[in-house]
């Protein structure tokens, strides 16, 4: 595609970047090394130029380290953490180059074709980059050359920059092992004599193919231009947040509402264009004191519409206390999910959509998991018969099949004085004296022994309806392999 | 509506039965929906059961709301020959007054045709009447079901749910109009009709 143009690859390499990243929040003077449980002991997982120079490296046992030096300061590794951080440097180096990826665990790798002019030539791109990182307090390493392998190689071995088209002459003095490949198998080309990359391109490759597998030429055609070799450069997920710095204070409830608006709207064209609807969105005010405050919306369906999304958030802005005024609203979508576009039809409810902006709006006041629906459920255990499940997250659902009438309330067993297997012809329940007038029954519901359910330890079940005289139609059970006499529900 | 609420109905009034309207058989309970954009209560065992049927007679979608202390749990299998359970949507509240708070807001938002409030203090007349105002702008009812004789001036209607029993008839259930503020009071005798989903009137049963 490029013809004519050469391409030029950059490769960072930040040999202590988790100490860099936590010596940068917290100066330490002297050795100092992250710690890191591995093979069942705690090891050395990053050190700083000082505790090198006390003799320590990398996956030393930490009780080692201690004897060499015992002055040494230490802190707890955290990969996670370092991770996010190299993406933050990756996004930094966007500013030399549309085009980069990751390398590795502690590296970047930029494909700077046609960029470097930009900056004043290469080696001004370069210095500029030393001189940022080193303000930075991060130590780097650069590579320079036409290829990924080769700019790797420098980067690791030696850092310099290869001459356009000369990979091969700047990469010979360097050790086999610049070439990305296994210990094993470097060590094994060590004891052949081919000691140096310059070794190996003049070796013959049909023998070493055979002997090593086409992995190691792989890469040392990658490296000297021979064979094509991609970067992926790593997209900016999307970032649903927009903010608006106001030159004057407002406090208005009115100013913030109009403000939250402009907002919204540039929120729900971010979502628009990914297919995505807010789920939970969060508001932050600042005040010109400083002082900040957050409203959270939690929504009862993923939405993005401005129109519908801003009346529900009324009520949190109104309870903010605006101080001697705002002067920064920002909004962000904490929780999105997707939301693909539909096709709008006559069957398309409107009733539904203003139910679910109610149960958002009464989410707000009591709580999203607090407005509930029944789902069916497969089981013949009453209680289990249906589910309860958050209406913001379930879809409602039919299928109710009863075989047998079930009452219209149920309530926790409540004991009553009675023996015998058939219903009593007298009893008291609630301090009402009730006299049976109508039975049916007997319905047998065993318990479900796979699962664990503390109310069914008494066994068997056997349900009747008993309609009494005084007209109270009540669920009654008898546990015959337990005896006792139970109410438990109300019939319509 | 109009028709059925100026309804005042044949009123016999004997030495024995005060205050009864000649049933007719398999007919509309008289004042049966009540006024809709209104707040109605209803106490007695049976509150429940003209809660369902009503909710079944309004149709669409209804809101439940309930104090999460009750352990008394309305069971879908069960009123499901009523309405059907994925029309109700059931909200839990800390306190009575979130109770009225959020049936208010549901009342006004005209989303929902029904909002029954379990209540179980008696409330005042400003709460009264601003339910009565919510159900106005939102045009739909409400329908507290209140302890016996903890009733608010502010309601229109007010009715006493008992079950019967009858050795023929299982679903049985008197209903007393006990406060009316639109037309007179009465007492039916009424069974759920589930083939056709309706509350018809019977006559009473003997004693």
């Amino acid at each position: 595609m490029f013809d004519g143009i050469q391409r030029r690859v950059v490769s960072l390499w930040f040999p202590r970047l988790a100490s860099d990243r936590v010596l940068r929040q917290h100066p330490i003077e002297g050795p100092f090394v992250l710690t890191l449980k591995q093979r069942n002991a705690n090891r050395i997982y990053c050190l700083n130029a000082a505790a090198t120079q006390h003799g320590l490296h990398q996956g030393m046992p930490y009780a080692d380290a201690r004897a060499f030096c015992p002055h040494l300061q230490s802190w707890v590794a955290q990969p996670e953490q370092d991770q996010r951080f190299l993406h933050t440097l990756r996004r930094w180096a966007t500013r030399y180059c549309p085009w980069v990826g990751l390398e590795g665990k502690n590296g970047l790798v930029m494909d700077i074709t046609g960029s470097a002019h930009l900056f004043g030539g290469e080696a001004a791109m370069l210095t500029d980059m030393r001189l940022r990182l080193m303000r930075a307090g991060i130590s780097t390493q650069i590579g320079l050359a036409d290829t990924r392998g080769a700019a790797w190689a420098l980067a690791h071995y030696g850092e310099g920059v290869a001459p356009s088209g000369e990979a091969l002459a700047t990469l010979a003095a360097l050790p086999v092992a610049a070439l990305r490949i296994e210990d094993s198998i470097s060590i094994a080309l060590q004891r052949l004599g081919l000691r140096s990359i310059g070794d190996l391109a003049r070796a013959a490759r049909a023998p070493l193919t055979r002997r090593f597998g086409p992995g190691l030429l792989l890469r040392l055609d990658q490296a000297l231009g021979a064979r094509p070799e991609e970067i992926s450069p790593y997209a900016d997920p999307p970032h649903y947040a927009v903010r608006m710095t106001l030159p004057e204070p407002i406090g208005l409830l009115s100013d913030v509402m109009a403000g939250a608006e402009r907002l919204l709207v540039q929120l729900c064209a971010k979502l628009k264009a990914q297919e995505m609807g807010a789920r939970n969105l969060c508001m932050s005010l600042r005040r010109v004191d400083q002082g900040q405050q957050q409203v959270e919306l939690r929504l009862a369906r993923p939405l993005r519409d401005p129109q519908r999304i801003l009346p529900l958030f009324e009520r949190g802005l109104g309870e903010v206390d605006a101080g001697f005024g705002i002067d920064q609203l920002r909004l962000e979508a904490t929780q999105v999910e997707a939301l693909p576009v539909q096709q709008i039809s006559h069957v398309s409810a409107g009733e539904q959509g203003k139910l679910e902006d109610l149960i958002s709006r009464l989410g707000t006041r009591i709580g999203l998991e607090n407005i509930q629906r029944f789902l069916p459920a497969d089981s013949h255990i009453p209680e289990r018969s249906f589910i309860i499940a958050p209406a913001a997250y379930s879809d409602p659902a039919g299928g109710w099949v009863s075989t047998h009438s079930r009452p219209i309330t149920l309530f926790p067993p409540e004991p009553i004085a009675a023996t015998g297997a058939r219903p009593p012809r007298r009893f008291r329940w609630r301090r009402m004296s009730l006299t049976t007038g109508r039975t049916t029954g007997p319905e047998r519901i065993a318990p479900e022994w796979w699962l664990q359910d503390d109310n069914w330890r008494s066994g068997l079940r056997d349900y009747w309806r008993v309609e009494t005289r005084e007209g109270r139609r009540l669920w009654l059970f008898y546990t015959p392999q337990n005896p006792g006499w139970f109410v438990q529900g109300e019939f319509a | 509506m109009n028709s059925l609420r100026s309804y005042q109905g044949p009123v016999l009034f004997g030495a024995r039965t005060s205050r009864y309207i000649l049933p007719m058989l398999n007919a509309e309970v008289p004042f049966f929906p009540p006024a809709t954009s209104r707040t109605h209560e209803v106490c007695g065992a049976g509150a429940y059961v003209f809660a369902f049927a009503l909710a079944a007679r309004l149709g669409s979608n209804t809101m439940w709301v309930r104090e999460n202390w009750d352990n008394t749990q309305i069971n879908p299998t069960g009123f499901a020959d009523f309405l059907e359970p994925a029309a109700l949507t059931v909200c839990n509240t800390g306190n009575q007054s979130e109770t009225l708070a959020v049936a208010e807001e549901a009342l006004r938002s005209g989303a929902i045709s029904l909002v029954v409030m379990q209540l179980n203090k008696p409330i005042g007349l400003t709460e009264g009447r601003r339910l009565q105002l919510a159900a106005r702008d939102g045009q739909s009812t409400g329908l507290a079901i209140i302890p016996e004789g903890m009733g608010s001036n502010a309601a229109e209607t007010r009715w006493r749910c008992t079950p019967m029993f009858d050795p023929k008839d299982s679903t049985l259930q008197k209903w007393d109009l006990i406060k009316n503020k639109s037309g007179t009071l009465g007492v039916w005798h009424v069974r759920w009709d589930t083939a056709s989903r309706r509350i018809i009137m019977v006559p009473p049963a003997r004693e």
